[in-house]
């Protein structure tokens, strides 16, 4: 009974006031449409910068006199130094195919196969690649970098491709990190602020309220309730447009553009629903605080 | 709460046509019980206002008061004291027995059930209809759906807003309205009733009606205090006066004699006059 006449109050007050229950109900969509392209596109950006750094790896090139013991005895060094996940063998046969099928021109030049054996060393974390590295690479004897086996010519050397990578990486990361932070509390407060908006509006009201004996939660309820309804209506209404957007203009883009269909962002379903509760969480809380002010009579 | 069960009181009384013994100034010392009780009350604002300055007064049951004075002279001060909208720099003030500053402020809402309040701006919910204002007093309280399709009714009969019950605030006159504030005030009849400036937006005639309004109400045992400064209607009514100036009480008197048990009707027959009709009529 209590609940139904908390309900019937919101509904009131929504119809009663359709004028601010609509600007408070546009902003919440419009913040929620802005969250919805922005948490995909962050999301997809961190997507491509730990692409870029998986693709940091460490080549330990073989002797070319190398047998197929050595290459053994060389997996399970490798495997042995810390931080190493996992490596990965290419013979110079296999090696050979790959390159001439990508430059058949180059290669067909050549007579015989310049290439190595080759390791492809993958880090457990793309930020200890150059640890690894010095690992691999123990100062020789003579000075000079050496080699944890005789059987292996060289470890590739791209020391300042490597530090650059991570750092500009680290730096996409951290850049849209702090943008979602930004644009969270932007919503929230751009929410809460309409919400003050179409309090203020009614201050009176809740002066009345209070003076004919009304408890603050007896006011309170139906204020809640309306910001969960408007929260709920204006996520809902995000979600036609996100939802709409992506299937009538993304959908077919993402054939022919990979990034859109960056298979590392969220999931379509899990952002509409961070959406919506989002919506609502913040509406709902947003008016039942903001009449705190009002209640002090 | 101690007057709340004082309802059935003023039913009953209702029922065997009351009431009032003659007031006297200081009623406290003719004996009767005081519902209100202000006892060397002051109240600095924190701009450094005086808004009362050392009142002592009390009202007991039943009585009709006039708190007058000129604008600023401290009424409105007083009514807000006793809703607990203010508390008392210093001084006690009771209502019913009770000293208004033990009562917790999550107590306030079940204090001020206890009194009907009346302002010169009437204070009615704009979005809601005649109908709902008045059930909103009894929402408050948690009273069933069926106790308000009882009683909402019936008080708006007596106020004489039978045929306005669905309209909104703004469709309804300035008299009107400030029925609808006295049906919303007295739907729970409270033992006490306040209404600062109650005519201070209505013409002359008008002002008569919500005059006798208030006298009947005061009639069916509610004590009641009313804020003006209509000097005019404060003679012609000819009930005990308060008066305050710059926040002191300067005068506290019945002015005139007057019937004991004079009927609405001649009430406002006295208050319209032969000769004597309010200026502006
Ligand atoms: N909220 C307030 N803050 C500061 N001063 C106030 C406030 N309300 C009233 N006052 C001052 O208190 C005095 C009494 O005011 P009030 O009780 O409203 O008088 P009345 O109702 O008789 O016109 C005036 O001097 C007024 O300026
Ligand atoms: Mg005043």
């Amino acid at each position: 009974m209590k609940l139904g006449f908390f309900l019937r109050e919101a509904t009131r007050a929504m119809r009663r006031n359709a004028a601010p229950t609509f600007a408070a109900l546009a902003t919440v969509t419009v913040t929620m449409i802005m969250l919805g392209v922005f948490i995909p596109i962050v999301q997809a950006t961190k997507g491509a910068a730990n692409t870029v750094r998986g693709r940091v790896l460490v080549d330990v090139y073989m002797k070319s006199s190398a047998t197929s013991s050595d290459e053994t005895r060389v997996r399970k060094e490798l495997l042995s130094v810390p931080h190493v996940k996992s490596v990965e063998f290419v013979s110079k046969a296999a090696a050979y195919a790959q390159q001439s099928k990508q430059d058949p021109a180059a290669y067909a030049l050549l007579a015989s196969n310049p290439l190595p054996d080759t390791f492809h060393v993958v880090p457990d974390n793309p930020s200890n690649v150059l640890a690894i590295r010095s690992s691999l690479t123990p100062p020789a004897t003579g000075g000079g970098a050496g080699t944890i086996d005789q059987a292996i010519q060289t470890v590739s050397n791209h020391k300042d491709d490597t530090k650059k990578i991570l750092e500009v990486t680290n730096l996409v990361t951290i850049t849209a990190a702090v943008l979602t932070v930004l644009l969270t509390l932007a919503s929230v407060l751009l929410i809460a602020n309409t919400i003050r908006l179409s309090l203020f509006a009614r201050r009176r009201e809740v002066e009345v309220m209070k003076l004919v004996g009304a408890t603050d939660w007896f006011i309170r309820w139906p204020f809640v309730i309306e910001g969960i309804v408007v929260g709920a209506a204006g996520a809902i209404a995000a979600i036609v447009v996100l939802g709409v957007t992506k299937v009538a203009l993304l959908d077919p883009l993402a054939n022919d553009w990979t990034l859109i269909a960056a298979p590392r962002t969220i999931p379509f379903a899990a952002l509409l629903a961070v959406l919506l509760a989002a919506g609502v969480i913040v509406s709902s809380l947003g008016s039942g605080l903001s009449l705190r002010r009002f209640l002090r009579v | 709460m101690a007057i709340s069960d004082s309802k059935d009181r003023s039913r009953r009384s209702a029922a065997v046509a009351p009431v009032t013994r003659s007031s006297k100034p200081a009623g406290a010392a003719s004996g009767g019980q005081p519902v209100v009780e202000f006892r060397g009350v002051s109240k600095h604002y924190d701009g450094g206002d005086v808004g009362l300055d050392q009142a002592t007064f009390s009202v007991v049951r039943g009585e009709f008061v006039f708190l007058v004075g000129s604008t600023g002279s401290g009424k409105s001060t007083v009514m807000r004291l006793l809703i607990k909208e203010l508390d008392a720099t210093e001084g006690t003030i009771r209502v019913a027995g009770h000293d208004l500053e033990e009562i917790a402020r999550k107590r306030v809402p079940y204090y001020r059930r206890n009194i009907g309040v009346v302002f010169q701006d009437f204070k009615l919910l704009p979005n809601r209809t005649v109908y709902d204002n008045v059930a909103y007093a009894l929402q408050v309280t948690g009273s069933s759906r069926k106790e308000i399709r009882n009683k909402v009714p019936d008080i708006l009969r007596m106020t004489g807003l039978s045929t306005k019950l669905h309209n909104y605030p703004d469709q309804l006159s300035g008299g009107e309205q400030q029925r609808v504030s006295i049906a919303r005030a007295f739907v729970n009849h409270p033992p006490l009733l306040l209404a600062d400036e109650p005519t201070g937006n209505l013409d002359p005639e008008t002002s008569i009606d919500i005059m006798r309004l208030l006298y009947r109400i005061n009639r069916a045992g509610t004590t009641v205090l009313v804020a003006t400064h209509d000097q005019a209607m404060v003679d012609k009514m000819r009930r005990r006066v308060i008066e305050l100036s710059r926040g002191r009480i300067v005068r506290d008197e019945a002015t005139g004699l007057y019937a004991r048990d004079e009927t609405t009707r001649e009430f406002a027959h006295r208050m319209r006059g032969d000769g004597t009709r309010p200026p502006g009529v």
